[in-house]
């Protein structure tokens, strides 16, 4: 398994990489709160850990820490909108429930 | 399925808890907002993919309208839709008279000081006006990131001054906006090119926008940016470019001029092909031009960019005077200017740049969108306020236009704080009371540059009761002038003895005309040598009253110590003082003084002897 980045995400990371000036990539995780259990985290990166596990997609080096890994692993993000907001999406296969606004989500 | 924007390392928010943060370019004539997404600034556009807000509000009996629709309705229902309401904030009515010129709204008689304009939808001030652009701004802004906002910046011209700061502050937060900070356009725009990390100099700002011109010197010392001088034209933009090209357009259609001749209708198709055909020549040649008329027929032609150029020659003239003007007051020549930013979309008029560039002799620098460099930098602003990145990279501080002082006996301003102070401050200062058994003390605020109050802004007053009874200079008490980040000030007076309180917020009341800011600065400069002598005449003054009301306490006290020739001495010179003290004679003032303090030597001295040390306590035996 691995995590993927659909093309226009890699594309809209890149971007915003660049506007950045620095990093090496995108760290995708978890962090246990939120109302239902979990949230994702999604932060640029300045420094790989030695627990984390690097992935490549679309040119794109993507940095995940090894528990969560567990909870992530299959994992395409993609980039999408709704109405005037847009943003980044998980579509996690591990998934079994999410709260009303997917913000949060249980496996 | 939510949308996520990705964080910087560490600062991921828990869900729900997002700290979104937007900058608010809330402009005289267009408004923007952008918001950092992913680490980037971006402008919200609005469902129509539009990224300005015309920054018009029209009152109708059920409803309030903002922007575009509110823009084209304005031509039929004038009173009613209320543009231009920037130039209104933080005036008194009285301010907005003298600002002259038509005044297209009815203003409602009151006796606040904060003018209300008469709509069908009741009366309303211009605080409420700009909130109702602030709200729309803010609703697009949540439609747009998908959450509410937890702060927002909003920039503000250099010269706006307290009252008129505040107001927008209060226009923020009735909008039910949470302002983290007022931030000076020309600052902003400086920030953005990254001229804050650059070595230190004098900076030029020339903001020409859709309806008003601003040109702004700043001067970047240890990483602040102090405004030395700033002039413009309040009524002078982009709009009057679309202006003379309509009317051009007239002449070649062969259209009667008279406006009367012609149809609103007609007349904003007129401008809105103009001002096309005026973004064309931006980076062309020649612009096509095809218009409908009223009578269904067409009208066709080009327009050439050295028809325009000539066009709007004058106009691009008239920005000249206040830069020439601006840099007088800086007391500096252009040669001495190291970079000159360019704000306001008409700056991207190629005419406008070479004038620019042969005035300050130099290239200006256009590289970054000129409409939307303001509203970007708040952005960005706002984000590191709220909390979302750390602060390191971006330090802004602002420094106050004019100095903030007090009334002092005599009518005479005592500065707490001087111009071009960093904010925020706090500066404390300690006064005494003038008359024995005095137990208030009336607290003065101003601002300004001269000596005396007649010449320097009234901020506000209060007074500070229940001073226990002393003799005149035995209190203590404490003066603390407080400026917060956003300019706006808070003064407190402090008994020591016993701890009594009182206080003031700076609160609207009566503006300043942006031109009268300037005026006040250079008077205080042409006036310098007036104002020194003006303050030693009311100090002498002042001190010659003292000294009368001393004499007076001592005689009614021990007058029984002096023989008849004696006091008479003593009457003659205090007389011959006190009427001079009122005239403008520095000198004589002075003399009288010295005249009096002989003649009443023996007084004291016997004063001293008849061992009645304690009447004297706190006295200088030079003070009788």
């Amino acid at each position: 398994m691995a995590i993927t980045l659909t093309e226009t995400a890699a594309e809209r990371v890149k971007a915003f990489l660049d506007n950045r000036g620095k990093g090496i990539g995108l760290r995708l995780g978890i962090k246990t709160s939120g109302c239902s259990g979990m949230a994702y985290v999604l932060e640029f990166i300045d420094e790989v850990a030695e627990d984390d596990k690097v992935f490549e997609s679309n040119g794109v080096k993507i940095i995940v820490d090894a528990k969560s890994l567990l909870y992530i692993d299959g994992t395409e993000l993609d980039y999408g909108k709704e109405g005037l907001n847009e943003g980044f999406q998980f579509n996690n296969p591990n998934v079994k429930g999410e709260c009303g606004c997917g913000e949060s989500f249980t496996v | 399925m939510a949308l996520l924007q990705i964080s910087e390392p560490g600062q991921s928010t828990n869900p729900h808890e997002h700290r979104l943060a937007a900058g608010i370019d809330l402009g005289t004539t267009n408004s923007l907002i952008a918001s950092v997404k992913s680490g980037k600034a971006e402008i919200l556009n609005d469902e129509q993919g539009s990224d300005t807000l015309p920054s018009v509000v029209r009152y109708t009996a059920n409803k309030i309208i903002v922007g575009t629709d509110a823009k084209s309705a304005a031509a039929k229902d004038p009173l009613n839709t209320i543009s231009s309401v920037k130039r209104y904030m933080g005036r008194g009515l009285t301010d907005i008279k003298e600002l002259g010129g038509r005044r297209p709204y009815e203003f409602a008689e009151g006796d606040s000081a904060v003018p209300r304009i008469r709509t069908v939808a009741g009366d309303v001030s211009p605080i409420e006006v700009s909130a109702e652009i602030l709200k729309s701004l803010k609703s697009r802004a949540e439609a747009a990131l998908g959450d509410s906002l937890t702060g927002v910046v909003i920039t503000v011209p250099a010269y706006f001054d307290d009252a008129q700061r505040q107001a927008t502050k209060d226009a923020g937060k009735l909008a039910g906006l949470n302002v983290l900070r007022l931030l000076n356009e020309p600052t902003a725009a400086a920030v953005a090119y990254g001229l804050d990390k650059k070595a230190e100099g004098v900076i030029a700002v020339y903001d020409l926008g859709g309806g008003t011109f601003d040109i702004s010197i700043l001067r970047l010392h240890k990483g602040v940016f102090e405004v030395m001088a700033t002039a413009g034209d309040t009524t002078l933009g982009g709009d009057d470019f679309d202006y003379v090209i309509a009317k051009w357009i007239m002449q070649q259609a062969g259209i009667n001029e008279t406006e009367k001749d012609i149809s609103h209708h007609q007349m904003r198709r007129l401008m809105r092909d103009a001002c096309a055909a005026k973004e064309t020549l931006s980076n062309m040649d020649s612009a096509e031009l095809n218009i409908e008329l009223d009578d269904g027929s067409n009208w066709s032609g080009h327009l050439t960019l050295d028809v325009f150029n000539e066009l709007i020659t004058l106009l691009v003239q008239k920005t000249l005077l206040p830069c020439r003007r601006a840099l007088r007051d800086a007391g500096i020549d252009a040669s001495e200017i190291k970079s000159v930013v360019m704000v306001g979309g008409s700056t991207r008029v190629p005419q406008v740049r070479d004038k620019v560039a042969d005035f300050f002799q130099q290239q200006p620098l256009t590289d970054i969108n000129p409409d939307t460099v303001v509203s970007m930098c708040a952005a960005i602003q706002a984000d590191v306020l709220v909390g979302n990145k750390s602060g390191d990279d971006l330090l802004l501080l602002d420094v106050i236009p004019l100095s903030l002082g007090l009334e002092t006996m005599g009518g005479l301003v005592e500065k707490v704080i001087s111009r071009n102070t960093t904010i925020p401050v706090a500066r404390a200062q300690d006064f005494t009371t003038f008359k024995d058994g005095q137990t208030a003390m009336s607290i003065h605020a101003l601002q300004g540059e001269r000596e005396l109050v007649s010449d320097c802004r009234s901020l506000g007053r209060f007074t500070l009761h229940d001073i226990p009874s002393m003799v005149a200079g035995a209190a203590r008490i404490r003066i603390t002038f407080q400026v917060d980040a956003d300019g706006l000030l808070s003064v407190t007076a402090r008994e020591e003895t016993t701890g009594v309180e009182s206080g003031i917020e700076v609160k609207p009341s009566y503006g300043l005309t942006d031109t009268e800011i300037e005026t006040m600065l250079r008077d205080s400069i042409e006036h310098a040598e007036d104002d020194v002598t003006a303050r030693m005449l009311r100090e002498q003054q002042v001190e010659a009253e003292r000294v009368l009301e001393a004499l007076q306490a001592a005689l009614a006290d021990d007058g029984g110590l002096l023989n008849a020739a004696e006091r008479k001495q003593i009457d003659v010179a205090a007389n011959k003082l006190s009427e001079l003290s009122n005239g403008n004679e520095l000198r004589a003032i002075k003399d009288a003084i010295t005249e009096l303090d002989k003649a009443a030597t023996e007084f004291v001295a016997r004063r001293m002897d008849g061992s009645i040390k304690k009447a004297l306590a706190g006295h200088n035996v030079n003070e009788f």
